[in-house]
């Protein structure tokens, strides 16, 4: 007997149980859908936050208090520490010869008031120097310039979701804000940056940072204020890791740091941000994705069930089958098709459905983050392998059984 | 054509050894038509059950066609129920759901043949059943289904037609016509078939009578005048 016709006989047998089969196909599809739903939300999170990054170029450093940890080979900085202030950034900018611009930043959550709307986000403390490093500039209005800075002036520019949220379709151009008590006034949008991952731009709200000490009362143990992160812009991507050492060297003197101790910063490329962030964002998918997959588990486990009591049930017509000459590769090929067709069409199925299910959570907002949703080829080519696997693993038990039925016993099976 | 010598069969039935066949000589010519008789438990079913290569012997030697089954491998058992068998069996065992052309084709499915629809509904012609070729078994009744049956054995144009009990679930009218069918078969068509019943009269239609009891043969006759059936 050819594939062809194993497969025509296997549909055959199929069809004459729609609502059996449909049932069976059904514990598939929801365990691949929940799986594909999972990888294409995962998947979209992993590339907007790849793409806010690589928005920023190739060339830029990033300058972060605390001790670098090893995490999967990629250095992560520690955080909370304390120790990187504006003077620090003013040095990087003015000695380090392959460095364009050096733009301090910090950051901070607070209640942002405006009319009768308040939204609780992110306040980042920033010099002219942001836009340029992080090619990021306003859509509306102006950016907080230098002058603003040193004259600690009381301007803010809002990111476009900000400006939605607060001012809804009204122009906040020149309207005020409050900011822990604190009136601003805003003078620009920010362009739209859109994605969302967990760097949710468009909620951001950027003063100069000279207001810092008025917001945020946080110092370093030398009484400067101190910043979060530094954003260094380098003249070419070849420079990056001379520019890397200047900054090292540069920092443990000012932070006059001994021979044989730890750097109390840590200084990363844009790549190995992306990268650290994929990661994380990959391990989490991956872990969802193992429990999903448990339903697949369970889907298949039904595809068993249905093809033993199939098989029990047959038994006469496998032994008449075998009688006319059918051989145990015959049956047992029979029967494996069914158990594959069963799955592959809850792989096609569920594959339809999950990507239904991410685009349509993609649009919704979780904690400020918009999901996104994206379906590449692989995911593809996963379910449909996956649900085909599954079909083969499952089917291979009852379908031995039946190519082993003794062809006697099966014809006089009542 | 069909040569038992000696044949010995013994199952395990948990503890107790059932000697089904205890020692039968046989011999079948092309052409025949022979009834094999006997009470239950008699070993005509597993002797059937050799003669048609679903089983094999525990002892003693079956030729078909002057092949000794005894030494075959499983797939090459099917292989000659496939082509040299036509089975017949008391329950028709059709596909239910599965019209009656595409039943009579089933044998073809494992044989590779070609030209299926055409071999299938010629078979079924030979039956008398063409016009009924694309009904499911549900629609015919008990004597079609034998029929359909009949032409499925046909098929690959097989040696030996063997038949377990073929008019076990039919009235008497309809059981006549069938062995009618089996005379029309043997005679016009020269084709050998091995029937088993426990009905005198079924066998009276044969032109030999093999008498099995206690797993022997015990008595093997031709039949002056068989009976015609009409």
């Amino acid at each position: 007997m050819n594939l062809r016709e194993s497969i025509q006989v296997s549909l055959g047998a199929l069809a004459a149980h729609k609502l059996r089969s449909g049932l069976t196909i059904l514990g598939i599809v929801i365990g691949i859908s929940a799986v594909i739903a999972l990888m294409a939300l995962g998947r979209g999170a992993q590339s907007s936050i790849t793409a806010n990054l690589q928005g920023m170029g190739t060339s830029v450093l990033f300058v972060r208090p605390g001790a670098p940890v090893q995490m999967g080979g990629v250095r992560m900085p520690q955080g909370s520490a304390a120790t990187l202030t504006v003077e620090d950034a003013r040095a990087i900018a003015e000695r380090v010869p392959q460095v364009v611009t050096a733009a301090p930043e910090f950051g901070l959550v607070a209640q942002v008031v405006a009319g009768g709307q308040n939204v609780n986000t992110r306040i980042i403390g920033a010099t002219p120097d942001y836009q340029t490093v992080r090619n990021w500039y306003p859509a509306q209005g102006e950016f907080i310039s230098t002058a603003q800075v040193d004259g600690q002036a009381m301007v803010a520019v809002i990111g476009s979701n900000v400006a939605l949220n607060l001012f809804g379709e009204g122009d906040p151009l020149g309207e005020s804000i409050r900011i822990n008590t604190r009136t601003f006034k805003v003078i620009g949008v920010l362009q739209t940056k859109g994605g969302g991952g967990f760097a949710l731009f468009d909620d951001q709200i950027i003063v100069p940072i000279s207001l810092q000490s008025r917001l945020n009362p946080r110092r370093t143990a030398s009484g400067a204020s101190n910043v979060s992160n530094i954003s260094v812009q380098v003249d070419r991507e070849e420079n990056l890791e001379t520019a890397r050492a200047e900054i090292e060297a540069l920092l443990r003197q000012r932070h006059r740091i001994q021979e044989g101790r730890p750097d109390d910063f840590t200084v990363s490329s844009q790549q190995e941000l992306t990268q650290a962030f994929s990661q994380v964002v990959g391990v989490f998918t991956l872990v969802l994705g193992a429990i999903a997959s448990i339903s697949l588990l369970v889907g298949g486990i039904g595809i068993m069930n249905i093809m033993i009591v199939s098989v029990t049930e047959r038994t006469r017509e496998i032994g008449l089958r075998k009688a006319l000459g059918a051989k145990r590769r015959d049956i047992l090929v029979q029967f494996i098709i069914e158990s594959i067709a069963l799955s592959f069409a809850g792989g096609v199925l569920g594959f339809l459905l999950g990507w239904a299910e991410s685009l349509v959570l993609s649009g919704i907002r979780v904690g400020g983050t918009t999901l996104q949703s994206e379906i590449a080829p692989d995911i593809v080519v996963l379910a449909l392998g996956v649900s085909a696997v599954i079909g083969v693993f499952f089917g291979i038990y009852p379908a031995y059984r039946a190519s082993q039925l003794h062809p006697i016993q099966a014809l006089r099976w009542e | 054509m069909i040569k038992l010598e000696q044949v010995v069969k013994t199952y395990q039935m948990g503890q107790v050894e059932v000697h089904a066949l205890r020692g039968v000589d046989l011999h079948i010519e092309t052409g025949e038509m022979v009834a094999i008789v006997g009470p239950s438990g008699s070993g005509k079913s597993t002797l059937m059950n050799i003669l048609g290569c679903l089983d094999i012997p525990t002892n003693g030697k079956y030729y078909l066609d002057g092949i000794d089954t005894g030494k075959l491998s499983d797939n090459r058992l099917a292989e000659i129920r496939n082509k040299k068998i036509g089975f017949v069996f008391q329950s028709f065992n059709l596909l239910s759901r599965t019209s009656a052309v595409a039943n009579v084709e089933l044998p073809l499915l494992y044989s590779n043949g070609g030209n299926r629809r055409a071999r299938a509904l010629a078979s079924l012609e030979r039956v008398g059943l063409a016009a009924r070729a694309y009904h499911t078994p549900n629609d015919h009744s008990g004597g079609e289904q034998q029929r359909v049956a009949i032409a499925r054995s046909l098929i690959n144009h097989p040696s030996i037609i063997l038949a377990d009990e073929p008019t076990g679930n039919l009235d008497t009218r309809t059981s006549v016509e069938i062995m009618a069918l089996f005379q029309e078969l043997n005679g016009r068509d020269g084709i050998t078939i091995v029937l088993i019943t426990h009905e005198s009269d079924i066998a009276a239609h044969c032109r030999r009578i093999v008498r099995m009891l206690d797993g022997k043969i015990s008595s093997d006759e031709p039949v002056a005048q068989p009976l015609i059936a009409v």
